[in-house]
């Protein structure tokens, strides 16, 4: 092979080039070499630690929430699995352009776009983030498997979903859930975005029983998030169950009552303070929240002029009107500004300072003592105790009643209202109390406010013999471990009233239901006898009263009944209020009162006890033969006829309950 | 003598130092990639070290014949060579096959070859054939850049549509440097000394007229921890391998970011994190080494070049390998940014290792012919 010599050979030029690329050359990997020692020598131990972190991902264990029962062990609140669209940030490319792609495929809004996305930001990358819940399996699960590709990290999981079987009943008492504010996550540490949380009512009272605490599992993960084995576990501590004092059958039927209506209802154990029913009407659908309520349909309930979120039992503040008069009176007798002889002459009005202040009978009572002024409900007699008492004295027997300060049950936004004193109206108006306001908080006029569950509680404490207990709803607390936990009750105080005057304002009041005269007889029961005061409570001061129906609704006057029996042995104490029903308490809520009555009767005295009132057809289905447990079968029979086809339940239950609701409307009607 | 046969004064002459330099890092790579592409629940596959394998030995085989011939024959071939891989890199378009978004392929029934790569060494002849029958006695002036830019675009700008920035980079960074060995004049370097002085204060102006997305767009690319979870999460998952190997190492097989699949590109781009997590600062130490061995016993080549053809030839080669390991080391250990640039002789890939090998084989030719003349 002959080679030609080539003449240029490579110069010393370029051989000086190539030294000075060596240097160069030795320069660049000097320099790497110095950055792999900073790495893996000076901060070795760091990575090494980050290495170790990275591998093992540690995945919580939610515990599973507990159940909310009825004294009978109804369910009123539970959970169900449901298919919830999520979404996993790591694996999805843009998160807001998949989450707005995905709510316009599906047409639907998701209930807190931004609330979603900073969830999906602060945690984990590899946790998925709900977006929708509770969607229908059937019409998502083919558009989502067609666009997977489209929208990376996506997907269909089955989560667990607080329900509220019987949907509006009992929806104040029991609350509901959401996903935690971002606001709330800075003082509570255990919790973090995404995670359920009890937002009202009883499930945010107890959130810390229902919730239990979350277990923990530490995992070996590939990068993809792969599990790939278990490398400890903690398991989670599922919530405890609360078991109310409420009885459901009683809360549906009470909740019946009170239809079509704003108002509420308060039915208390005297003995104990344990609340048998709490309604406030209207109401709202707590499913609607457990699900993610959109920004539209919250919007809806909070402008809803009738405040269907507000527990008109609790928050709800109105005039007592004529029920006060139980206060006056115990007052009175008290003090010695009365004895049960003293009498009054009623002319149908009492002119004082100048103006005349008149009786709702504006023709008069005649001459009155106690006992008639309360029958009657006679507003001049407490005129003049009244005055001679002074508004201080009527407020000290009114705190001694609990009223003026909130009853302390396990509620948030629990009402104070307002009991007036001099003292007071000088701080909240700079102004000097007029001895004829006086009269106006004698007949529970003015400025009194209570809340009806404090109503509820002033006929408790009168009907107990001067105990005042704190309404309590929660009866017991169950551990999955079958541990229980009984809540006590709690006395707040002793209203420090003599015996006299107890039996002297009881028989009044038995009176005031039982006597043909009595301006509460709508309320009588024919076997046991009831106890009961009435209330109008003027919305509008007019100078003479005129109640008629084609006033404007919201003045109309509310109409009041406050009632316990049977008087001699009491088990029940109850508070009605209809909001603005124009005609006063013995006409709209003393008959509501004595049906609720009745119903607890009919239920708790057996086959002995004559039902008569608008419960009786619920209560035959309850004692039917045919059912196998009577008792359950009655509640879902009271609840199924507040709320058709709504709750669930099979057809034949259903056809039953649409027979006996046609039989309930006869019965109303005969009575 | 047969044409075919190789005189025995040759073989005297031949570099067994840089030969056995490049196999030990072909070898590296081979177990490492081995390394990188082991599945637990699948112990007894191992296609990628198979194939890795196979590849280095056609690549040894490729090295021989590139040395089989005399190198100065590449200059009459260089044109034909050049074109060739211009018409391969047009082509693209036409018949690649495109992996992850970017057409940089062509597939030949069992194998896929990567034009860039055989264009980059035919782009390598052919300006070494331009500066070799190019040589002002002052150095090159201005003007005289002309030319060899006009070779080095359209393979470039061909590489860049692919797209393939990295690649198209180390294109223009080899060419830089085979013109910089072939000798600039003092015009020019003062030229482009004005150039860049001028460049300084053009950031800032063009940094106020750059929309927001735009400058966020840059600026992660050159930092990208300030995207944890997208182009930054490579690096960081990069950093915590090669940081956590500490200095000897978590040993072969047990790097637990690259068998847990943290690493991404874990036997192509990120081979090296892989590396550095089983066999620590010392294996790391021992490989730059290796790098800087070959380099260096290769620019003892450039300097001992018979002819300044040869020498721009292995020139050309060796800045092609040095760019490529300073790139590929400076972005595994987040001193660069991340752009898709292989560990030359070491990444798993075919038609790149037996082109690089074929390079080497050239370098081998040259220094075997040092003294022939």
């Amino acid at each position: 092979m002959q080679l030609q010599l080539n003449d240029r050979e490579a110069p010393d030029d370029l051989r000086r080039r190539a030294a000075i690329a060596a240097g160069l050359v030795t320069l660049a990997f000097l320099g790497i070499v110095a950055r792999l020692f900073v790495l893996q020598v000076g901060q070795g131990e760091n990575w090494l630690t980050l290495s170790e972190s990275n591998r093992m991902r540690v995945s919580r264990i939610a515990p599973t929430r507990g159940v909310i029962l009825d004294r009978n062990g109804e369910a009123l609140v539970d959970n169900r699995s449901s298919f919830d669209v999520v979404v996993v940030p790591e694996d999805a490319k843009n998160l807001d352009d998949t989450i707005r792609q995905v709510s316009e495929f599906l047409g639907a809004e998701p209930p807190t776009r931004e609330q979603v996305i900073a969830a999906a930001r602060q945690r984990p990358p590899y946790e998925a983030t709900v977006i929708y819940r509770d969607v229908d399996f059937d019409k998502v699960v083919v558009p989502l498997e067609t666009h997977r590709l489209e929208w990376p990290g996506i997907g269909l999981e089955l989560g667990p979903l607080r329900t509220y079987p019987r949907h509006e009943i009992a929806s104040h008492l029991l609350g509901y859930v959401g996903e935690i504010a971002p606001g709330e996550l800075g003082s509570k540490p255990e919790y973090r975005m995404g995670d359920m949380i009890g937002k009202f009512g009883a499930e945010k009272a107890w959130e810390n029983t229902l919730r239990g605490s979350p277990g923990g599992r530490q995992v070996e993960v590939d990068a993809l998030g792969r599990r790939l084995r278990v490398l400890s576990e903690v398991p989670e501590t599922p919530g405890r169950n609360v078991v109310l004092t409420l009885d459901l059958r009683l809360q549906a039927f009470a909740e019946q009552m009170l239809e079509g209506r704003e108002g509420a209802i308060a039915v208390l154990d005297p003995n104990d303070g344990a609340i048998l029913a709490l309604a406030s009407r209207p109401a709202f659908d707590p499913n609607e929240f457990a699900r993610g309520i959109g920004p539209t349909a919250w919007k809806r309930l909070l402008d809803d002029k009738k405040k269907p979120l507000n527990n008109r039992a609790t928050q709800g503040l109105y005039p007592p009107g004529s029920t006060f008069k139980i206060v006056t009176a115990a007052a009175a007798l008290e003090t010695g500004t009365v004895t049960p002889f003293t009498r009054v002459f009623c002319p149908g009005h009492m002119r004082y300072a100048g103006r005349d202040y008149h009786c709702w009978n504006r023709r008069g009572h005649g001459s009155v003592d106690l006992h008639d002024a309360l029958v009657k409900s006679c507003d001049v007699y407490f005129y003049q105790v009244g005055l001679k008492m002074g508004v201080d004295t009527i407020a000290e027997y009114a705190h001694r009643f609990g009223l003026g300060e909130p009853t302390g049950i396990a509620l948030d936004h629990e009402k104070a209202g307002l009991i007036p004193t001099a003292d007071w109206k000088v701080k909240r108006f700079k102004e000097e109390w007029f001895a004829g306001e006086t009269l106006s908080v004698a007949i529970g006029q003015g400025y009194v406010l209570a809340t009806p569950l404090q109503m509820a509680n002033v006929v408790a404490t009168l009907a107990n013999g001067g105990t005042r207990w704190k309404p309590r709803y929660v009866d017991r607390i169950e551990g999955a471990d079958g541990s229980v936990e009984k809540a006590e009750p709690v006395a707040l105080g002793d209203a420090g009233l003599r015996k006299s005057t107890l039996l002297q304002i009881r028989d009044a009041l038995r009176d005031v239901v039982n006597l043909p005269g009595g301006t509460g007889k709508k309320a009588k029961l024919p076997t046991i006898e009831m106890g009961g005061k009435t209330g109008t409570s003027q919305v509008f001061r007019m100078t003479h009263q005129t109640k008629t129906a084609g006033m404007a609704r919201h003045l109309r006057d509310h109409a009041w009944f406050v009632a316990f029996a049977p008087v001699d042995e009491p088990e029940i104490a109850i508070a009605v209020l209809a909001e603005h029903a124009g005609t006063g308490g013995g006409a709209t809520a003393a008959p509501i009162a004595r049906d609720v009555a009745d119903f607890w009767f009919g239920m708790t005295r057996g086959r002995d006890y004559q039902q008569t009132g608008a419960g009786a057809p619920l209560r035959e289905a309850a004692l039917d033969p045919a059912s196998a447990d009577a008792e359950k079968h009655a509640a879902r029979m009271a609840a199924a006829a507040l709320r058709p086809g709504r709750v669930e339940m099979d057809d034949d239950v259903r056809r039953e309950v649409s027979h006996r609701r046609g039989g309930a409307a006869g019965a109303a009607s005969r009575g | 003598m047969p044409r075919w046969m190789i005189d025995r004064r040759l073989l005297s002459h031949f570099d067994v130092l840089l030969l056995a330099t490049m196999v030990s890092i072909v070898a590296l790579g081979g177990v490492t990639v081995y390394s990188a592409t082991f599945d637990p629940a699948h112990p007894t596959v191992h296609s990628f070290a198979w194939k890795q394998a196979m590849w280095g030995s056609a690549g040894l085989l490729a090295a021989l014949l590139m040395c089989s011939f005399d190198y100065r024959k590449l200059e009459a071939w260089a044109p034909l060579a050049y074109a060739a891989g211009l018409l391969l890199l047009l082509s693209l378009p036409f018949i690649g096959t495109t992996v992850s978004g970017s057409r940089r392929w062509i597939s030949l029934g069992p194998v896929s070859i990567q034009p860039s790569e055989m264009g980059k060494l035919a782009l390598i002849v052919m300006l070494a054939r331009h500066f070799h029958r190019h040589d002002p006695p002052e150095g090159l002036e201005p003007r005289d850049l002309l030319v060899p830019a006009l070779l080095t675009l359209p393979p470039a700008l061909l590489v860049l549509k692919q797209p393939d920035l990295g690649t198209a980079g180390i294109f223009m960074l080899v060419a830089a440097s085979m013109t910089v060995l072939a000798g600039l004049s003092r015009r020019t370097w003062l030229l482009i000394l004005a150039a860049a002085l001028l460049a300084i204060p053009a950031w800032p102006m063009l940094r106020s007229h750059l929309k927001p997305y735009q400058l966020k767009r840059i600026e992660t690319f050159l930092d990208p921890a300030q995207d944890p979870l997208g182009s930054g999460y490579h690096v960081i998952q990069s950093k915590i391998a090669i940081g956590s190997g500490g200095l000897r190492g978590k040993g072969y097989l047990h790097g637990t970011q690259n068998q847990l699949d943290f690493l991404p590109e874990q036997h192509t781009d990120f081979i090296f994190s892989v590396y550095s997590e089983e066999w620590g600062f010392l294996g790391a130490i021992v490989l730059v080494s290796l790098y800087l061995a070959l380099v260096f016993r290769g620019l003892v080549v450039v300097g001992r070049a018979k002819d300044r053809f040869g020498a721009l030839i292995a020139f050309g080669v060796l800045a092609n390998v040095f760019w490529q390991a300073v790139i590929n080391l400076g972005m595994t250990t987040g001193m660069l940014p991340v752009v898709g640039i292989t560990l030359p002789f070491f990444s798993y890939g075919g038609s790149s290792l037996v082109t690089l090998m074929a390079g080497l084989g050239l370098v081998l030719n040259i220094s075997m012919r040092r003294h022939l003349f």
